[in-house]
């Protein structure tokens, strides 16, 4: 019997079981803690399974409906898929063990949970699909559950941020969706596989540009990408540190999800023109960012702007196109969700230690808690790319892609950002780790070490948990780099993916 | 009847940037919807429009030529459906902001964007 | 804003459109009509009594928590799909009793699905309505 159902459903059916359950338990937050921690939990095991079956057995479909492919709805796990749900899975389970004691009651009672297990119904959705518009259908499921969650509690910031982050998320849905349009009308198709057929048979290949500027600036606004990423530092600090660790580490990956996806199988009618364009805005996402990131003063606000940073140089991987480029793109997205999440949550535990995330009001962290700070250490460094933590990986697969494709300015860029986030990275650690509290804020301690674990130890424990995996992967980077490798063969081979989707 | 559509769609879409770049928070809920309708009516115009002809194919398979394509229908339909949550949902964040912060000016929402 | 002339329609009108739903709702699978429809033409009547009459009112007449309704209607929609599961078919695929009942016809597992939206889109309209005028 369970051999028969495909994995590719799965991991959408229990997130979308532990929601229904919420909801018909919406008056009983322990319930809802309960149900949201097992449905996140199997999320997880059944991004294993999948991750497993796909690379044992190559390319997983699943017609909806029994509808044949062109016609009907497509779910695909390829191997890139199946990385990104399993990478999620891990995040979904460490915030929600970190949101335990993280959110506030109220907010609990206000529907915490099934908001998060809808938004990552949506997020494993944008990943699983194989149509583009089930893709912005998926996509907005995700951003109005992002919507909820990011104004949820309704402090004064939150609402602010909220304003700009709706606004600039509905204008790219726009984009996305009159890119949809023209492409269906060039092509006829909407079928991910049968659109990439479509366009290498297209004899106007010139028409083909318009379309893949209204799916850059769209899934660009979504993804953080240069001109288009005010909306992130401006609304990602405001929530609280669960939600806004999620989002950071996850939604605007979703974004480079659907950029790597759709300029590998869809727009490869001209690379020289659509990924030299995506070259350039990846290096001036990577150096406005970082230099964004050192004018900051506040924890959240530093980490918002490095996201924006660490975006241009998973975009670098996609602009170079090369198979070496685009698994480092792959290796350094899923180190980026690892670190940037777990540096966030630190953010909150110091945060605990005397109520503060401005640098000027923090100190002393590494004499009162010192397992708190070798946690920063070694995510911190990780992200600057300090060999031999996992960022220094990443960062080398794409300096060496870039040195092969020749393309030797925007290898100096990258390497110059990755000295400016040692430089902000190293700020965080001498204003709120090395050196003393500030007097005025020294009554306001609540904990010494052993106590903040007592009363926090779901926070600090799943912090713990995503160090030691950004350990592993620095250590043992070989198993994720083969991974990445053939992730990254099997996006660049389109003829894989459709003989999978529509077998001849 | 192209060209009427194609003015359309260019007058929706000035107007609703314009408003959108507006101050006051009832031009930008305006300008919100307007570029709403007006990405939903530019699918269903960019999907082909065809007049007086069912979306069916005969059982012969014949008289493809005067057929009507339903997909963009159903393209639209859920995007209206999306569309307009996510307006409603515009509006009730705005009327939220306008109750807790006390401003109509969108200039006034710069609190998360200083260096502190 | 007690108006009379609301109101006093609004009882002619009530009955009407819930048997319109319930109407759209079984013509819906070969013609115009279906769950998604028929749930917002049965949320007007209560809309309508909510704005004439007050969220208060409405709520003692309509007592069933809407919320609980769409979780229902999700969990509907969702059983409905996996009925073609434990078949070995993929996920949705509709089943059909091959046998004709009288007055409603041939009946499968779409129907259930469509319940499920009617269920969700009821709930989820009236909470929307229930929110908005509860001040």
């Amino acid at each position: 019997m369970i051999h028969q159902i495909p994995f590719v459903q799965l991991p959408l059916w229990v997130l979308i079981t532990g929601f229904v359950f919420c909801i018909l338990f919406w008056r009983y937050s322990k319930i809802q803690e309960m149900i949201a921690t097992i449905s996140v939990g199997l999320y997880l095991l059944a991004g294993i399974g999948l991750l497993v079956s796909v690379y044992q057995n190559g390319i997983q479909v699943l017609q909806v409906g029994k509808w044949a492919a062109p016609f009907g709805i497509t779910l695909v796990a390829d191997l890139f898929s199946a990385i990104m749900v399993l990478i999620s899975g891990v995040l979904a389970f460490t915030i929600t063990c970190y949101s335990f004691q993280d959110i506030s009651a109220e907010r609990k009672k206000y529907g915490f949970y099934p908001v998060l297990l809808i938004m990552m119904f949506g997020v494993c959705g944008s990943f699983l699909t194989g149509d583009v518009f089930n893709l912005y259908v998926w996509f907005e499921v995700m951003l109005v559950a992002s919507f909820v969650l990011i104004v949820l509690g309704n402090t004064k910031p939150q609402l602010e941020g909220a304003v700009k982050y709706v606004i600039l998320s509905f204008i790219s849905s726009g984009f996305v969706l009159t890119g949809i349009g023209i492409l269906y009308n060039i092509t006829g198709a909407l079928n991910m596989a049968e659109l990439s057929i479509a366009i290498s048979e297209c004899p106007d290949k010139k028409l083909l540009s318009i379309p893949a500027v209204f799916f850059f600036m769209g899934f660009g606004i979504k993804a953080a990408l240069f001109p288009l990423f005010s909306w992130l530092p401006a609304s990602y600090p405001t929530p609280p540190i669960s939600i806004g660790g999620l989002m950071a580490g996850l939604l605007t990956k979703v974004g480079v999800y659907a950029l790597i996806r759709f300029f590998t199988l869809i727009f490869t009618h001209d690379v020289a023109l659509t990924h030299s364009v995506l070259l350039i805005a990846s290096g001036l996402t990577m150096f406005f960012g970082v230099l964004g990131a050192a004018a900051q003063n506040d924890f959240r606000k530093i980490l918002s702007f490095h996201i924006v940073s660490q975006i241009g140089y998973m975009v670098m991987g996609l602009a170079l196109f090369t198979p070496l480029a685009l698994a480092g793109a792959i290796y350094f997205l899923i180190h980026n969700i690892l670190a940037k999440t777990n540096l966030f949550l630190i953010s909150g535990i110091v945060k605990e230690t005397n109520g503060y995330f401005n640098l000027s009001k923090l100190g002393g962290v590494y004499k009162n808690f010192p397992l708190v700070s070798v946690l920063f250490v070694v995510s911190a460094f990780s992200l600057a790319g300090i060999p031999p933590l996992s960022g220094f990986w990443g960062k080398f697969i794409l300096a060496k892609a870039g040195f092969e494709s020749e393309q030797y300015f925007i290898v100096a860029v990258s390497l110059l950002v990755g000295f400016l986030t040692l430089f902000s990275m190293s700020k965080i650690w001498l204003k709120a780790f090395w050196s003393p509290m500030p007097e005025a804020e020294k009554k306001r301690i609540k904990y010494n070490s052993i106590s903040l674990f007592k009363s926090k130890y779901f926070m600090v424990l799943s912090s713990i948990f995503l160090a030691l995996l950004t350990m592993f992967i620095s250590f043992y980077p070989d198993y994720l780099i083969s991974l990445s490798e053939k992730a990254a063969v099997q996006l660049l081979n389109p003829e894989i993916y459709i003989n999978a989707v529509l077998p001849k | 009847m192209n060209l009427i559509i194609s003015l359309i769609l260019g007058i929706l879409f000035t107007a609703s940037v314009f408003l959108m770049f507006q101050k006051s928070f009832f031009k930008l809920i305006i300008g919100v919807i307007l570029f709403g309708y007006a990405t939903i009516l530019f699918l269903f115009a960019v999907g082909g429009l065809t007049k007086n002809a069912p979306p069916l194919i005969s059982e012969n398979g014949m008289e493809i030529e005067k057929m009507a394509d339903p997909l963009p229908q159903a393209l639209t339909l859920t995007a209206i459906v999306i569309s307009i949550g996510v307006q409603v949902f515009v509006i009730v964040l705005l009327r939220k902001v306008h109750a807790d912060v006390g401003t109509e000016d969108l200039d006034d929402l710069n609190a998360t964007d200083r260096i502190d | 804003m007690k108006t009379l002339i609301l109101s006093t329609i609004l009882k002619a009108l009530a009955p009407l459109f819930l048997g319109f739903a319930v109407y759209m709702f079984f013509r819906g699978h070969d013609n115009p009509g279906g769950g998604f429809i028929a749930g917002l033409i049965a949320s007007i009547p209560l809309m309508i009594h909510s704005m004439v009459f007050g969220y208060r009112a409405t709520r003692e007449k309509f007592r069933i928590n809407p919320r609980l309704l769409a979780g229902l209607g999700l969990l509907v929609a969702l059983i409905s799909g996996l009925f073609a599961v434990t078949m070995g078919d993929p996920f949705m695929t509709s089943i059909w009793v091959e046998q004709k009942l009288p007055l409603i016809g041939k009946i499968g597992t779409p129907i259930f699905f469509d319940l499920g939206v009617f269920l969700v889109v009821f709930g989820v309209v009236l909470q929307i309505t229930f929110l908005l005028t509860e001040e």
